[in-house]
């Protein structure tokens, strides 16, 4: 069963200056497993699927299914219930909260998610899966380099055990170095842990990775 | 780590910020407060003044009848309408007064000699009998005439027969019955012998049990002016419940006054909550992205105003002890006040108004961060 599934999907932004276009009728499915990476140049739409494929937004028109869950007409509740229960987020600016320590913020998404018990425990585990060592834990985001905080929004994103991994150019603020291992941290969490990855990117040498990409131009697949 | 947790983080993280917004509500619990407790306590003050006499009727003869005066008759028909309470009549004059060869004038007030005890309270010496010649000096009266030679034991002369003072009253305060505090008392038999004058000017009715004053009222009422209006009769209460209406408005207007210095305070805790948003947009879309919902992030901010007014409230509160024992002190000389229930009261009230204050002025910023939309929250830089 397709894990996100789009059928005839359009967006569409009402601007004083005319309706914008994002997305013209996009028919997509992403199975479980897969490795896909969406491409396509500034103004393609990219950010649009991203918003909607994470449930930050619904379609115009359309219908779209999330693990089974069709978002077009839920309301922000339901939505932002999506984001925490089906959906990793992993952003180019890493985006951990300052004010939380290495482990609690990987710990956040279980407390909204209402679990008392166990909470620490599991955010170390992952903590380590995704290879922050014990003496990072108590740190703040602020004094770990680019790579580790990348590092931790991916256990962050993988607390919860979430559907699939939704990826904004998560190597874009990395040297080569850095950014490599990040992708073959990816890479593994898909190939050994079976974890369904999407990825939107500009780097055509992400393709190596994925399975498949899906390339958007004006607002449609083109291939 | 709960919301709680974070809200609290995020109040120390601006600590400078955060104390300033504090001491906006410090000022303003401390100003409801005091001034609370300082217009209570000239509301105790005037309650302890009159709070011997709030339990007084004085029946007075009725203007145009017989003389104006309560006959023997009508002070014991009086007697069987209020059944346990005490009747006490008196008559009073003035007349010239002489200790050695020193005269003046004096305010003299005669009861009936088993009766002084149940009004009247002494300093020093004891109560004189009906037999006997011996008097009772007010205590204004002994200290203004001590040099005069008008004291405990002296011989003093009113319309040329001879009293001794057997005992000095103590301080009694303006009272709605009768004034002792510049008269001397003689037993009502010695008056009646020396006036020749068997009559009450008017009589008062000692009501054991407050709550129970309309009823006797009433009773000497349906006793006593029946057929026609023989007595007036006039209850001190109602004239004491004007008093403590006034007081009360007074203490309102002041809280009233407190109350601004807290809107005050309340704005500021907008601005730092408002401020605290504008800076923390980014870090919201991300708590919002990541799965936390409008109701919760509200939670937070508001969580956060709590902080700020349950830290403001206490130490508003335990400073208000301070300034609400130097108002005590110096408008009403009487720091007892301030430990009086109703005054405490008013610091408990400075608090929760403190504590409601900054609440009600997070709910806005709580829901403008609630409310900002995910998608640019994220982008906003």
């Amino acid at each position: 069963m397709a894990v996100i599934r789009f059928e005839n999907v359009t967006k569409i932004y009402p601007l004083p200056a005319g309706d914008v276009t994002a997305l013209a009728g996009i028919d997509i499915a992403i199975e479980e497993g897969e490795f896909v990476l969406v491409m396509g140049p500034s103004g393609s739409g990219k950010s649009t699927l991203l918003n909607i494929m994470g449930s930050l937004d619904v379609p115009t028109s359309g219908e779209v299914t999330i693990a089974g869950k069709r978002i077009s007409r839920m309301d922000d509740d339901e939505l932002t219930l999506m984001r925490r229960d089906h959906i990793g987020f992993v952003f180019q600016q890493f985006n951990l909260i300052p004010l939380l320590s290495v482990v609690e913020n990987v710990e956040y998404p279980l407390i909204l998610k209402g679990r008392q018990n166990g909470t620490r425990e599991r955010a170390q585990e992952v903590l380590r899966a995704v290879g922050i060592t014990e003496t990072h834990f108590t740190h703040k985001p602020g004094e770990l380099s680019g790579g580790q905080q990348q590092r931790v929004a991916i256990a962050r994103a993988l607390v919860n055990d979430p559907d699939f991994l939704l990826c904004d150019e998560p190597t874009g603020n990395l040297d080569s170095k850095t950014g490599t291992a990040i992708m073959n941290l990816l890479d593994r969490m898909n190939r050994e842990e079976g974890k369904t990855v999407v990825m939107v990117t500009h780097d055509p040498r992400m393709t190596e990775y994925a399975d498949r990409t899906i390339r958007l131009v004006d607002g449609k697949v083109v291939e | 780590m709960t919301f709680f947790d974070l809200a609290r983080r995020n109040v120390t993280r601006h600590w400078l910020r955060s104390s300033l917004a504090v001491i906006g509500i410090v000022i303003g619990v401390i100003a409801i407060a005091s001034l609370g407790i300082m217009g209570n306590s000239i509301g105790l003050m005037f309650d302890d003044m009159v709070s011997d006499v709030g339990d007084t009727i004085i029946v007075s003869p009725a203007t145009g009848t017989g003389g104006g005066k309560l006959t023997e008759r009508q002070v014991s028909d009086i007697a069987r309408a209020v059944g346990s309470n005490d009747v006490i009549p008196f008559s009073s004059t003035g007349d010239k007064i002489a200790v050695g060869d020193k005269e003046s004038v004096a305010m003299i007030y005669a009861i009936p000699a088993g009766d002084i005890p149940s009004l009247l309270e002494l300093e020093s010496g004891s109560y004189p009998k009906d037999t006997g010649g011996g008097c009772l000096i007010g205590s204004k009266l002994a200290e203004n005439s001590r040099e005069n030679g008008l004291k405990l034991g002296a011989r003093v002369r009113i319309g040329g027969e001879t009293l001794r003072v057997m005992g000095v009253l103590k301080e009694r305060g303006m009272g709605f019955d009768i004034n002792p505090d510049y008269a001397i008392v003689v037993p009502y038999a010695w008056y009646s012998r020396h006036y020749d004058e068997d009559n009450y000017d008017q009589a008062i009715v000692k009501v054991r049990d407050v709550n129970n004053i309309d009823a006797v009222k009433e009773s000497i009422e349906q006793k006593m002016n029946r057929r026609e209006d023989t007595v007036t009769i006039m209850d001190t209460r109602g004239i004491l419940e004007s008093v403590f209406a006034a007081t009360e408005s007074i203490t309102v207007f002041l809280a009233g006054i407190g109350a601004i210095s807290l809107l005050v305070a309340g704005v500021s805790i907008l601005n730092v909550m408002l401020m605290s948003v504008t800076e923390r947009i980014k870090e919201i879309g991300v708590l919002r992205s990541i799965g936390t919902r409008r109701g919760e992030v509200m939670r937070m901010f508001i969580y956060e105003a709590l902080i700020l007014g349950l830290a403001g409230a206490l130490i508003g509160g335990m400073l208000s002890f301070c300034t609400g024992y130097l108002v005590t002190a110096i408008f009403v000389q009487n720091p007892d006040y301030l430990f009086d229930p109703t005054s405490l009261l008013y610091i408990a009230f400075g608090m929760l108004f403190g504590v409601v204050t900054s609440v009600a002025s997070g709910l806005y910023p709580a829901w403008k961060a609630a409310h900002l939309n995910p998608i640019q929250a994220l982008r906003y830089e």
